[in-house]
């Protein structure tokens, strides 16, 4: 069967819109030809650096002709009607057919030869391609991600003639751009032969191709060094797209910047110059001195000249990193705060210094809740954020926190020589102060009035951890902080940022959250639930919320007046991140909505209700209880629909009760009641279903034989005070009537 | 009469600078001398800027001195100038083969793409300050970039038709990639020996000192002001023969640019004030723009 090829040759397009390209294609070229009703066997497509390649398999040289019917007017309609649908048919009276009073039309529609589908499919998919950016070039006004340079378009072998803004397709295409002795174009007929071309050209056509060999390649080149590459898959993704002949090249790097911290040298490498550390298996967690450069070409001279020109801007890069990180230790993390108050945060909630400030006081808040000392996170809170007027952390903003760790640790060293460092690190670990501790911290003398002042080693070491760690969990596989302090700042971090864009009316909506907060929330919620902290987060909330204090102080309720609504919206928020992360563990939303509906704000205690309510609805008993609990619900709401004056609150009064089993049920929702709030008040909710567990016979019971709309008003109205307490016993437990599952 | 030969090794900055002169002369660029008022880029050159607009067919190469007053490091770092040049060159419209031209021009300068690694690695280039963007890549060689290169879409807030061209090459970082030298200071200027450092040290010693400690901010402001009030005025007005004021008013708009630039250095624009100054200064650029093309289409 035919096959149809597809090349549109251009310059260099971005590596990162390559992936989705290949998708674009897949699906735009699925629709046109399924639209034109040509089947085919396979199609598949692939993008690299200057080409998107399209190949199908299995068309037909032809689509099918068609009978078209169309419906035209009644048979008795007027004359002028019928005589405007035979002149958009192009037939006679005679040709047409009736059917129920309708007159049908028949048009036969040859089938198109494919190769002039395929002409306008190529057409529609080059002007209307989604690229994230386009252009124009020279005198033309076609789009394209840079300049379209060329299409082949071939099917069943010949060429497909069309011509786009000045661009005619053909049968060639052409290979890497430096390397081999013929560069010319070359012409390909078939996808056998345009693969074969091309790999005869250097070019390797298929990304997953391309990751290996880059992935094989780099791993061989270090391990004949005795090294292992630092792998890194966002990286990978990166530099398949940047060769069409990945060469990975092995080169070397000044031993000196090994005492640069390592975050910094990977992020130089990989930011500025998309090269793959290296580390030396033999020292655990140290880098090698070394880099992994994926060239384009396989050089004449094996690559001697690439891997030394590489070297030299990795120094170049190196160089002006160690001048940061020598120019930014001179310089206190303190004396650095007054330069955030130059920093915007955002319009409407101040400097980056009143944010410092704001969750200053909200991590000593907090701290108690979390088991930290109130001092330390109040400390860490405060020093958290000066990494930002840092050189290095303006160089390269992914290092914030990381960098103000090592900043926080090394600064009541700051009249240790580096030397004295070095020979105080025997163990030859990453962290050039890792054995600091055998150092004694500066004389409380010299420390007079900083940050560091009395504080101990193991302090110091708190407060750098909670400025390294406050804005984790990064993302969803990242973990959370688990020290005191650090978890004492990172709530208030994401509290605060919660708090002030709720207040300003700055909200996700949609697909659209561009101050990330739903990690926000996610983030608090997983370090509150996974280390079962109680921290009643409405209190936390409105408390920050309301915080006023003109004098320079936090300031959130001052900038934008009351907002208790704000903190409704925010625990709202808050309800839906969890259902989303219960959800993805398996748990049913309305679980969650059943919950929060109770108006608790702790999250751990909310997580045990919903958790146990699943496990007692997932019973026969829950399961029962729930029916019976539906029904209760109902007749009351029917019951109040009919008599708006009626009120079924109040005890049930037992001289009324009539029937053995509303005895019964009086008797065990009593008992029921007791034990539910002795184990609710000791948030033992697995005993709290156990005692709703208990209920399910009385109510069956109950039901079964029991008419509840009793001739006899004042028994009736007994009865519907019974439902009502078998419905407030529930809950107690969640709100029953959000269950839907 | 001895005719002059290459000479044996890599090439001086002064022969880098010919060679590119030659090569683009060749393919047709008018050789074009430096713009006479401080510049933070070459594409502020009226030769870039503003013959990008219009519909005329354009192409030129230059060298623009380019000050950068925060870049000064006192000529104590190897690789930052707060005063360096770029060699510019502007194709208008872009020819087809405008990849193959530039790097022609690589080896032209001794660049050969099958002993260095050579990559166009994406980079939307966009000055928010003369409302200009356009989409094209740094130029890689052995993982250094070498040149920008970038097809125009917009100056001056307005759309560029037919798309210019434009190839940006640093030449301080070229002709140290191409010595082997790893301190700008050490830099051959000439075949004889003369160092970079012989011409400028002295230079990026004291104009970092004035960068960020000399100049008197308020005055900064105060000039800054000035222009802008003088960019409206020259706009304003009509020459004796009928003529608009576009280019003295474009260049006042680069003084006000560079005025900015110093304010910067010192530290003197608070974060707030930022966008809203690049905002005036972009607003006076589109105002110079428009009225550029109102005379191109004119003549």
């Amino acid at each position: 069967m035919p096959q149809l090829l597809l090349e549109l040759f251009s310059e260099e397009i971005p590596a990162r819109m390559q992936a989705q390209a290949a998708r674009d294609l897949e699906r735009m070229a699925k629709d046109a030809l399924t639209g034109a009703g040509l089947a085919f066997e396979s199609l598949r497509t692939f993008a690299g650096p200057r080409r998107l390649t399209l190949a199908v398999e299995g068309l037909p040289l032809a689509q099918e002709d068609r009978v078209e019917e169309r419906k035209g007017p009644r048979a008795n309609a007027p004359d002028q009607a019928l005589q405007g649908f035979l002149r958009s048919t192009g037939l006679t009276r005679d040709q047409l057919v009736e059917r129920d009073g309708v007159l049908f039309a028949s048009i036969a529609r040859p089938g198109q030869p494919t190769p002039v589908i395929v002409a306008e499919m190529v057409e529609a998919i080059v002007r209307a391609f989604p690229w994230p950016k386009s252009m124009r070039w020279g005198s033309g006004s076609l789009r394209w991600v840079r300049p379209l340079q060329r299409i082949l378009c071939v099917f069943d072998g010949k060429t497909v003639p069309f011509e786009i803004e000045g661009i005619a397709s053909g049968d060639l295409s052409e290979g890497h751009r430096f390397m081999g002795e013929d560069r010319a174009p070359f012409a390909a007929h078939s996808f056998d032969a345009y693969a074969q071309g091309l790999a005869g050209h250097f070019v390797v056509l298929d990304v997953a191709e391309r990751r290996r060999r880059i992935l094989d390649g780099a791993r061989a080149a270090c391990a004949a060094k005795g090294l292992e590459l630092v792998e890194d898959e966002g990286l990978l993704d990166e530099v398949s797209g940047l060769a069409e002949w990945p060469a990975p090249i092995l080169g070397d790097m000044d031993p000196d910047f090994l005492d640069l911290p390592p975050e910094v040298i990977r992020t130089s490498m990989r930011t500025h110059q998309k090269y793959f550390a290296v580390r030396d298996p033999k020292v655990a967690g140290r880098l090698a001195p070394h880099f992994l450069v994926v060239a384009n070409i396989e050089a004449s001279d094996g690559g001697a000249l690439v891997a030394a020109g590489n070297a030299r801007v990795l120094s170049a890069r190196l160089n002006d990193a160690r001048f940061f990180w020598d120019e930014d230790r001179k310089v206190s993390l303190e004396s650095r705060l007054e330069r955030l108050k130059g920093v915007t945060f955002h319009a409407k909630l101040g400097t980056m210094a009143e944010r410092v400030e704001r969750i200053t006081v909200l991590a000593q808040e907090i701290a108690p809740l979390v088991g930290a000392d109130p001092k330390l996170a109040a400390i860490a809170a405060r020093l958290a954020k000066a990494d930002l007027a840092t050189g290095m952390v303006g160089e390269f903003p992914e290092l914030q926190g990381i960098m103000g760790g090592y900043y926080a640790r090394m600064e009541p060293f700051r009249h240790v020589s580096t030397a004295e460092l070095r020979e105080a690190e025997p163990d030859g670990s990453e962290d050039p102060l890792s054995s600091t501790d055998q150092l004694q911290l500066t004389q409380t003398g010299r420390a007079g009035g900083t940050w560091y002042e009395g504080l101990d080693r193991g302090q110091v070491d708190a407060v750098a951890d909670a400025v390294r760690d406050h804005y984790r969990p990064a993302g969803p596989n990242d973990a959370v902080p688990t020290a005191p302090a650090s978890v004492a700042v990172a709530l208030a971090d994401k509290l605060d940022t919660l708090v002030g864009f709720f207040a300003v009316d700055e909200k996700p909506t949609g697909s659209k959250d561009p101050y990330a907060l739903r990690r926000a929330a996610l983030g608090v919620i997983r370090i509150v639930v996974e280390a079962g902290y109680r921290v009643p987060l409405k209190s936390v909330l409105v408390a920050h919320d309301e915080r006023t204090s003109p004098a320079g102080g936090p300031r959130v309720r001052v900038i934008h007046g009351g907002a208790c609504k704000e903190v409704q919206d925010l625990l709202a928020f808050f309800a839906d991140r969890l259902k989303v992360l219960l959800r993805d563990q398996g748990k049913r939303h309305d679980l969650v909505d059943a919950v929060f509906a109770l108006g608790d704000d702790d999250l751990v205690r909310i997580v045990a209700r919903v958790e146990a309510l699943d496990a007692f609805l997932s019973t026969e008993d829950g399961a029962n209880l729930l029916a019976g609990y539906r029904r209760a619900v109902n007749i009351l709401k029917a019951e109040t629909k009919k008599n708006p004056d009626e009120s079924y609150t109040g005890a049930v009064d037992p001289a009324r009760l009539v029937l053995s089993q509303e005895k019964a049920l009086a008797e065990a929702v009593a008992k029921a009641r007791g034990v539910l709030d002795r184990e609710v008040a000791a948030e033992n909710f697995a005993g709290a279903m156990t005692a709703l567990a208990a209920l399910r016979k009385p109510v069956d019971d109950f039901f079964d034989k029991v008419l509840v709309n009793d001739p006899e008003q004042a028994v009736r109205l007994n009865r519907l005070r019974l439902l009502s307490q078998v419905r407030d016993a529930a809950g107690q437990v969640a709100d029953f009537s959000l269950i839907t599952g | 009469m001895s005719v002059v030969q290459p000479s044996p090794g890599p090439l001086s900055f002064q022969d880098l600078i010919l060679r590119l002169h030659s090569y683009w002369s060749e393919r047709g660029c008018l050789i074009l001398q430096p713009h006479d008022v401080e510049v933070g880029a070459g594409t502020l050159h009226p030769a870039t800027v503003l013959r990008a607009l219009g519909p005329k067919p354009w192409r030129a190469a230059y060298v623009q001195p380019s000050r950068r007053p925060a870049d000064g490091r006192y000529g104590e770092n190897p690789n930052r100038l707060q005063h360096y040049y770029q060699y510019q060159v502007i194709l208008k419209p872009n020819p087809a083969d405008m990849q193959d031209l530039y790097l022609g021009s690589l080896r032209a300068i001794g660049l050969d793409p099958a002993l260095h690694d050579i990559r166009f690695v994406e980079d939307d280039w966009e000055n928010p300050t003369v409302g200009a963007w356009g989409l094209g890549w740094e130029v890689w060689c052995d993982g250094m970039e070498v040149s920008q290169y970038t097809y125009f879409q917009q100056v001056g807030g307005l759309d560029v038709d037919p798309v210019a061209g434009e190839l940006t090459y640093g030449l301080e970082r070229l002709a140290m990639y191409v010595q082997g030298v790893d301190n700008v200071y050490d830099l051959k200027f000439n075949a004889a020996g003369v160092t970079y450092g012989e011409v400028f040290l002295e230079n990026e010693r004291e104009q970092s000192a004035a960068n960020f400690h000399g100049y008197d901010v308020a005055m900064l402001k105060r000039h800054f002001e000035d222009m802008e009030v003088e960019v409206a005025s020259l706009l304003a007005q009509t020459g004796p023969q009928g003529q608009p004021l576009v280019l003295p008013a474009y260049d006042r708009v680069l003084k006000a640019s560079h005025l900015f630039n110093l304010m910067d250095a010192r530290g003197a624009i608070a974060v707030a004030e930022r966008q809203s100054y690049i905002g005036r200064i972009r607003d006076l650029c589109k105002a110079c723009a428009v009225a550029w093309v109102g005379l191109e289409e004119r003549v």
